[in-house]
C-alpha cells in the first residue's frame, strides 16, 4: 500500500495524479477464510481491522450485500461523544473516542476527526438533574465532561436562543473532546487498512444463509457461493434479527428507520454539536458548511430506509425553535437508515447460541461514535473468547436482568 | 404516511393519530414459567423483514387498541384487526397468502 502523506501529493501533482493506487482490491471470495464478517459497516470492518492489527489474525473477509458503508456508516450524522451514564458504556465508548483521536494518523487515511465539542442542552429540571448525575459519574469514570451554566451556552454557541419559547434553556452537559469525524472516511480507512494486511473486503455479496454442523458454525451461503469459516461475525445492524434468524436464534431488538437531513451550505455559523433532547432535535455544521440534521426514530418496524415525513416536521420544527436564524434555510437532501433498537438502548457484542458465531448489534442510533472502541472489543472477544470491554454486553444480560440503561440517559436518538 | 383504518371506530386513521405498539400477538408465559420463556416474551422479538403482525393504538382518535398485518419491505398493509384476537383471522391470512403466495403463519413465540 502506498502511503498518502503531503509529499506523495506533490510527487502524484508533478505527473498528472498518474500514480494512485487503488485503495482496496476487489478479490473473488475464496472457498474458506478462518473468519468471516458479514457487514462492511464501520462495526465490521473495524473488527476484522483489530483482527489482524492486535491478534495476527489475517486470513478474513468481509462480506457486504452492497457497497462499503453503504449502511447506516454512510448514513448517519457523525456525532462522536462518551458522556455515557453507565460504566460498561462509558468504557467502550470512551475507548472508541479516544481511539478516534489518533485513527488518521493509525490508518494512514484522514477520517477528519473533528473534537470541536459537544453539548447536552438540559431544558428541564428533570434534565439538569440528570445530566448533574451525568457529569458526576463521568468524572468517576474518567471522562472529561462539565455541566455548563446558559451563558456559557450562548457563548459557545451565539446563534441558539436559550429564553426558547416553550423551554428556556437552563444548561448542559459539555464535552469539549467530543465531535464530529467524516463517516464514509472511516469506512473506507478502515476498508484500506484490512485490503492491505491481505483480507478480503468482497462487495455486492449477500449472505443469505448460515451453515453449521452439529451446533458449530461452517459457513455461510452467499449470492456469490458458499463460503467456509471457523468463526463467523455477524455485524449488520439493522439486518441483525434477519441475519440472526439464519443462524437460528432471535434476538431482543427491533429494526426501525431513524432520518436525518441537511441544509444548503451557508457560512460557518456553529463550532459545536448542539443536541436538544427535550424538544427532540440536534444540529451541527459540517466542513461543507450544510447544517447536519438529526431528530428521533421512526415508531414502527421497518427495513425501507425511508421515513415519515412528520418525524422531519418535528425534528425541524424543535431546531426552528432552538435555532431561529435557520427558519429561511432550504434543506437539500433527506434519508434514513435502519437501526437495530434494544430495549435497554445498549449493544450487544456477544457469543451466540450457535458455536463459532458472534453478534455486534444493537447500536441502534448511536453506533457511528463508537465504531473502534466496538471493533477493537469485538476483535479481542472474536480471537480469545472473551473481552473486558463487551464482558457486560452479552445477550445473557437480557436473561439475567442486568440491563445498561441508557435509555433514560439520552433521550433522543445518536 | 402510514394510514390504517382503525378497526374500532371505523375511521382511516394516518400516522400522525396513531401510536405503534410493537409485536403483536407476544405469548406471555404462566406462573411457574422457565427464565427462557420469561426472557422470550419480555424481548425475543421476531423482526421480521417482510409479513409483521403489531398492535397500534388509535391515540389521538378514539382511543383504542388494535392489530395490523404490514409489510415491513414494501410498508403494505394486509388488514387491522381486532386487538381481542390471539392470532390473526382468517380473512387477514388470506389477504396476505393473497399477496404473499407461500407464506405461512409462523407460531409467534
Ligand atoms: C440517520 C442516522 C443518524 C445517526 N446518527 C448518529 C450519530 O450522530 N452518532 C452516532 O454515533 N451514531 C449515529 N447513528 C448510528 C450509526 O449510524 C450506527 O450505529 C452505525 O453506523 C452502525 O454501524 P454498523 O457497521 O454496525 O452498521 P452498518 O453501517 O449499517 O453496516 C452493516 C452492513 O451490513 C450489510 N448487510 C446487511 N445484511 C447483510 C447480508 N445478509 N449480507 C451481507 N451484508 C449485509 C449492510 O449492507 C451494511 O452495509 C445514526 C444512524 C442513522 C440511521
Ligand atoms: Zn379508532
Amino acid at each position: 500500500m502506498k502511503r498518502y502523506s503531503a509529499f506523495a501529493i506533490a510527487k502524484e501533482a508533478l505527473r498528472q495524479h498518474m500514480g494512485w493506487e487503488r485503495a482496496w482490491a476487489s478479490p473473488d471470495p475464496r472457498a474458506s477464510y478462518d473468519v468471516i464478517i458479514i457487514g462492511a459497516g464501520g462495526h465490521g470492518l473495524a473488527t476484522a481491522y483489530y483482527l489482524g492489527k492486535n491478534f495476527g489474525i489475517t486470513n478474513v473477509a468481509i462480506l457486504e450485500k452492497g457497497w462499503l458503508g453503504g449502511g447506516n456508516t454512510g448514513r448517519n450524522t457523525t456525532i462522536i461523544r462518551s458522556n455515557y451514564l453507565q460504566d460498561a458504556s462509558a468504557a467502550i465508548y470512551e475507548k472508541a473516542r479516544s481511539l478516534y483521536e489518533t485513527l488518521s494518523q493509525e490508518l494512514n487515511y484522514n477520517v477528519m476527526f473533528s473534537p470541536r465539542g459537544v453539548m447536552m442542552l438540559a431544558q428541564t429540571q428533570h434534565e439538569v438533574r440528570g445530566y448533574l448525575r451525568t457529569a458526576h459519574a463521568n468524572a468517576l469514570q474518567g471522562v472529561t465532561t462539565e455541566f455548563i451554566t446558559p451563558q456559557r451556552v450562548k457563548e459557545l454557541c451565539p446563534i441558539m436562543n436559550i429564553d426558547g419559547p416553550r423551554y428556556p434553556v437552563l444548561g448542559a452537559l459539555w464535552q469539549p473532546r467530543g465531535g464530529t469525524a467524516r463517516h464514509d472516511a472511516v469506512a473506507w480507512g478502515y476498508a484500506r487498512a484490512c485490503s492491505d494486511m491481505g483480507m478480503h473486503v468482497i462487495q455486492k455479496c449477500e449472505v443469505t444463509g448460515v451453515r453449521s454442523e452439529g451446533g458449530r458454525v461452517t459457513g455461510v451461503t452467499t449470492t456469490r457461493g458458499d463460503i467456509g469459516c471457523s468463526k463467523l461475525g455477524i455485524v449488520v445492524a439493522g439486518h441483525s434479527g434477519h441475519v440472526a434468524e439464519m443462524a437460528g436464534f432471535r434476538l431482543p431488538l427491533e429494526s426501525i428507520a431513524l432520518q436525518a437531513l441537511v441544509s444548503e451550505p451557508i457560512k460557518p455559523c456553529m463550532d459545536v454539536v448542539v443536541m436538544a433532547n427535550t424538544v427532540h432535535g440536534y444540529m451541527s455544521q459540517s466542513d461543507k458548511g450544510e447544517m447536519v440534521i438529526g431528530g428521533g426514530t421512526d415508531g414502527f418496524n421497518n427495513y425501507t430506509q425511508r421515513g415519515s415525513f412528520h418525524h422531519i416536521e418535528e425534528t425541524v420544527r424543535a431546531l426552528v425553535e432552538t435555532f431561529p436564524m435557520i427558519s429561511r434555510l432550504k434543506m437539500l437532501r433527506q434519508w434514513g437508515g435502519i437501526v437495530d433498537m434494544t430495549g435497554d438502548r445498549s449493544p450487544i457484542l456477544s457469543a451466540t447460541p450457535l458455536e463459532g458465531c458472534f453478534i455486534n448489534c444493537g447500536w441502534g442510533t448511536g453506533g457511528f461514535k463508537a465504531i473502534p472502541g466496538s471493533g477493537w472489543g469485538m476483535a479481542e472477544l472474536m480471537a480469545k473468547g472473551a473481552s473486558p470491554l463487551t464482558a457486560e454486553f452479552g445477550l445473557n444480560r437480557f436473561r439475567e436482568g442486568r440491563f445498561i440503561d441508557e435509555s433514560v440517559a439520552a433521550g433522543v436518538a445518536h | 404516511m402510514l394510514i390504517l383504518h382503525c378497526p374500532c371506530c371505523g375511521i382511516d386513521a394516518d400516522e400522525t393519530e396513531l401510536h405503534p405498539g410493537g409485536e403483536a400477538h407476544v405469548k406471555r408465559f404462566g406462573p411457574g414459567a422457565s427464565d427462557a420463556e420469561f426472557e422470550s416474551y419480555l424481548f425475543g422479538r421476531e423482526n421480521p423483514k417482510g409479513v409483521h403482525f403489531e398492535r397500534w393504538r388509535h391515540a389521538n382518535g378514539c382511543g383504542k387498541w388494535f392489530h395490523a398485518a404490514r409489510d415491513t419491505v414494501t410498508l403494505e398493509v394486509f388488514g387491522t384487526y381486532s386487538a381481542q384476537l390471539t392470532a390473526p383471522p382468517q380473512d387477514i391470512r388470506d389477504a396476505v397468502t393473497a399477496k404473499r403466495p407461500g407464506w405461512s403463519w409462523r407460531d409467534f413465540a
